[in-house]
């Protein structure tokens, strides 16, 4: 199965799902290992640019640790040379002092898990885990970054096992197109720390009262994910996808595929 | 973006020395609003000393009241388990700017640092004077819905967007700030950032290279009653249309000490001490409240487009006080709020 799959680097059960879902065309260009980007184009050419954003969308949520493949940049100006880790492997670099953590995860390290929305801090796509709290890495310059530890979508993972928010947001289908969502993931993920660690937010009732751990209505939940834009408003979704993990007892699926599709 | 140098340094003289010398090089805390303003150019430094590493981050106890160290973050400030207790009023506040993700970044002092602005300030090809002195001001007479009604000049109608600096300026902080040669200056808050005047270039009244080592919260009574509000267009993660700082210590029912702040009124947090005075010996009453918030907005000069933020800031004022009253628990009054302003629209 492994040696004549279509799909190596895919799980079987993801190979399994493109196999059904690529028509037989598709498969091939996959195969002779045409880029995603051209391949998606290609996918909006044929007519079916629907499905292909929803496999887009399923790529980030399993996006996963890659052997990392530096980039050479073409022109350097005031270069800092930057040691920090990325998803557990140490790295090292010479970086301009302008390039932000983002364009270093993206563009030097091949992580294009985390996204450019907005580039200015206010849509979310970008968010990663930065020494255990989430921030935005389109307003991180990348030198500052020395010596800390950076976490991506990509390294959520474990091996082929998904994070529990990853599966979360598969099960209730936390999204549609898919950009904002490695940003949605990693800042739902480091939420549930900030939970576990009793922090408040604006709409705690009140802040003096303080608990070793707070429990996450769904007002909660939405305030604190308020740094995250969705414009497909997968949000109902969303909180479903978190408050299964933070909760003790699983939510509901409120969708199912339609008969004779699966 | 252009090009600057970055410099790493590990104590405070070494920063302080570097930015006093050279006018275009500034501070980087969390960077959250200078990277964003170079990506747009409207700020061109030409060196970047990193002071998010140095070692002014401690929350602690000074004398009775509480000292915040400027390199600490947003986030760890307002979880402070002695903030929370003693000063909610400054929590509630954070908690109310920006989101999750900035506030982990952004450090107290570039919070107090940050650029008070508007659109054209943003926009390169639109005149400002506090982007380029002499330019004009493309707001005066343009699109200035989310201006100021208060302390505005000719020169400059923009907001300052900190909710953090609303609860400071209320709670009497007072600034600390190290210059060159160890010289060291307390600024009381109310004298930190200043009003456009013929200078909207200059946001605050700190010298080149003048490096804030913390920020001094006093003593006060005021924890159990206290509230800050928040009003914007969407119900999170926006600027303030209005927003108050509101905190109260009552004998029975009358009103012993008053503090109220406003954001989004002026170039600065907006201390509406015409209110306060007004309420001192008073009872605490819906009446006296609103009382006390039309003399405060007697004052204010709209200007073609943000009429409403006049009546929009007396209630928020009002809304505020009832909140501090109530003993700052949020949401006892939103429920309420949100029918008022559901009847409002079908008006």
């Amino acid at each position: 199965m492994e040696e004549q799959s279509k799909f190596p680097e895919l799980s079987e059960a993801e190979q399994k799902a493109l196999e059904e879902l690529l028509p037989e065309e598709m498969s091939e260009i996959i195969a002779s290992g045409i880029k995603r980007r051209h391949f998606l184009k290609l996918f909006a050419v044929t007519g079916t640019s629907l499905l292909a954003a929803h496999l887009l969308g399923i790529e980030q949520l399993m996006a996963r640790t890659v052997p990392i493949e530096q980039q050479a940049p073409l022109l350097i100006e005031n270069g800092v040379n930057l040691s920090f880790k990325v998803n557990g492997s140490q790295q090292q670099l010479l970086v301009d002092s302008r390039m932000t953590l983002l364009d270093t995860l993206r563009e030097r390290l091949n992580l294009t898990g985390s996204k450019k929305g907005c580039d200015h801090g206010q849509c979310g796509a970008c968010t990663v885990i930065l020494d255990e709290k989430r921030v935005l890495s389109c307003l991180t310059l990348a030198v500052t970054c020395e010596d800390k530890k950076v976490t991506t979508i990509e390294g959520l993972a474990t091996g082929n096992e998904l994070h529990p928010m990853q599966t979360s947001f598969i099960k209730h289908d936390g999204f549609q197109c898919g950009y904002c969502t490695p940003g949605q993931i990693c800042s739902a993920v480091a939420l549930m720390d900030e939970a576990k660690n009793g922090e408040a937010s604006y709409v705690t009732a009140d802040v003096r009262r303080k608990s070793r751990s707070v429990k996450l209505s769904d007002e909660e939940i939405r305030e604190r994910m308020s740094g995250n834009i969705c414009r497909c408003g997968a949000y109902p979704n969303i909180v479903d996808a978190i408050r299964e993990v933070h909760g003790d007892k699983a939510v509901a699926q409120v969708w199912q595929f339609a008969e004779g599709t699966v | 973006m252009r090009a600057f140098k970055y410099s790493n340094v590990s104590d405070a003289g070494t920063a302080i020395k570097l930015v006093s010398v050279n006018q275009t090089a500034r501070f980087l805390g969390g960077g959250t609003n200078l990277v964003d303003l170079m990506k747009e150019d409207v700020m061109r430094p030409t060196e970047l000393v990193d002071v998010s590493r140095l070692k002014y981050a401690r929350i602690e106890k000074k004398g009775n009241g509480i000292s915040i160290g400027a390199t600490a973050t947003n986030a760890s400030t307002a979880n402070d388990e002695n903030i929370r207790e003693k000063y909610p009023l400054l929590s509630m506040a954070i908690l109310a700017g920006a989101s999750a993700q900035i506030r982990n970044m952004a450090t107290n002092g570039g919070n107090l640092n940050q650029r008070t602005r508007c659109t054209y300030f943003y926009d390169v090809n639109m005149p400002c004077n506090k982007r380029a002195p002499g330019s004009g001001c493309g707001a005066l007479h343009g699109v200035n819905k989310n201006h100021a009604i208060f302390g505005w000049s000719e020169k400059c109608v923009a907001t300052y967007p900190s909710d953090m600096a609303v609860a400071l300026a209320a709670l009497d902080a007072v600034v600390q700030v190290e210059g060159v040669n160890n010289t060291k200056r307390s600024i009381p808050f109310a004298d930190f950032h200043r009003l456009p005047g013929d200078h909207p270039e200059r946001d605050n009244n700190l010298q080149q290279g003048e490096f804030i080592t913390s920020i001094d919260l006093p003593a006060n009574g005021l924890a159990e009653k206290s509230y800050y509000l928040k009003i914007r267009e969407r119900s999170s993660y926006a600027f303030a249309l209005v927003s108050v700082a509101a905190a109260l210590v009552t004998d029975g029912n009358t009103v012993k000490e008053v503090r109220i702040a406003l954001g989004g009124v002026a170039h600065k947090p907006w201390r509406a001490s015409v209110a306060e005075h007004w309420l001192i010996g008073k009872q605490a009453t819906e009446a006296n409240f609103k009382a006390a918030a039309a003399a405060e907005l007697k004052n204010a000069k709209p200007l073609a487009h943000n009429k409403y933020k006049v009546s929009l800031a007396a209630k928020a004022i009002v809304r505020a006080l009832e909140g501090a009253l109530q003993g700052g628990v949020y949401g006892a009054m939103e429920a309420d709020s949100t029918t008022t302003d559901k009847n409002q629209d079908h008006e």
